[in-house]
């Protein structure tokens, strides 16, 4: 099997919105073991200036993995799910994630490529604000190891 | 931790206060939970086998966001982080005992810019072997 790279470019439709919660960003944090009070203490992240608690940085991976994942699922783009893992991931922030954001996920293809017999899909996500404001970009490489694609 | 880390205290070279981190059996299941992230390679040691694997290892973004905190500690405003990228180039192995895993993170400022910001170059070691490749965070200081 191999992955139709005829689908670089593709486009997903924006997902449904995804709310943040004030103890979602607590539990979030605290699974990360990161006790940042200003991801914990809302006068705490008052005192750096925002309205309600920020999220971790890597808090976003929660709105873009599920919306990466109806990428790696298109039954088009041919990639066996059961033997991915993540190579690469990155981050842009226009600002961080606040509680009370309706985070909106647009997921394109940005690439594909066979590398010694692995997949590499390259996904861009790009998350919006419920008034079309950009807060975040994330960059993720997913690798669906082949078959015959025995590493350390 | 100092108080206020400013860009004019910052030069190359600036090395940040390390960290060490233990990631056990259990911090995976809560980060899964927390994430949303049920790969069974992070919490079902036969199936972790079964795909080739040594044994349970630990969510990429798990190992990422303990990387990322040595950055967020330093800075005053951990909201002030405009980039941030990693490479997973080796996984981290949690054996099933009371010590987890262990990650040693350090990071150096490896680039000052005139706009306010720098660049962290972070490092992650599990016994003694890297385990984040380009890992590079651009942080906004005062």
């Amino acid at each position: 099997m191999s992955i139709n790279l005829a689908l670089i470019g593709k486009v997903y439709p924006i997902t449904s919105p995804y709310e943040v919660g004030r103890e979602k960003i607590r539990e979030f944090a605290t699974a990360i073991g990161d006790f940042n009070p200003a991801f914990h203490d809302v006068a705490a992240a008052q005192a750096l200036g925002y309205r309600d608690l920020i999220a971790p940085p890597t808090f976003a991976i929660l709105v873009t993995f599920r919306a990466a994942s109806i990428a790696m699922f298109d039954p088009e783009l041919g990639v066996d799910y059961s033997r991915v893992v993540h190579g690469e991931q990155r981050f842009t922030y226009a600002r961080p994630i606040i509680v009370g954001d309706r985070l909106a996920v647009v997921t394109t293809i940005e690439n594909l490529r066979v590398a010694a017999g692995n997949d590499m899909v390259t996904t861009r996500a790009e998350v919006f604000a419920h008034d079309g404001e950009l807060v975040v970009t994330a960059w993720s490489v997913t690798v669906a190891r082949g078959p015959a694609g025995e590493q350390s | 931790m100092t108080a206020s880390i400013t860009w004019a205290d910052v030069e190359v070279g600036t090395v940040l206060p390390e960290l060490t981190v233990q990631l056990r059996r259990v911090d995976l299941v809560k980060y899964a939970g927390a994430s949303g992230d049920f790969n069974p390679i992070h919490w079902n040691e036969s199936f972790a086998v079964a795909v080739g694997l040594p044994d349970i290892i630990a969510h990429g973004m798990l190992t990422m966001a303990s990387a990322g905190r040595i950055v967020t500690d330093w800075a005053v405003d951990p909201g002030a982080v405009l980039e941030y990228g990693v490479r997973f180039t080796r996984p981290v192995v949690v054996p099933n005992d009371d010590d987890g895993a262990t990650l040693q993170i350090t990071a150096v400022v490896g680039e000052k810019r005139d706009d306010g910001t720098v660049r962290v170059d972070i490092t992650a070691k599990c016994l003694d072997a890297t385990v984040l490749g380009k890992a590079q965070a651009v942080v906004r200081l005062a």
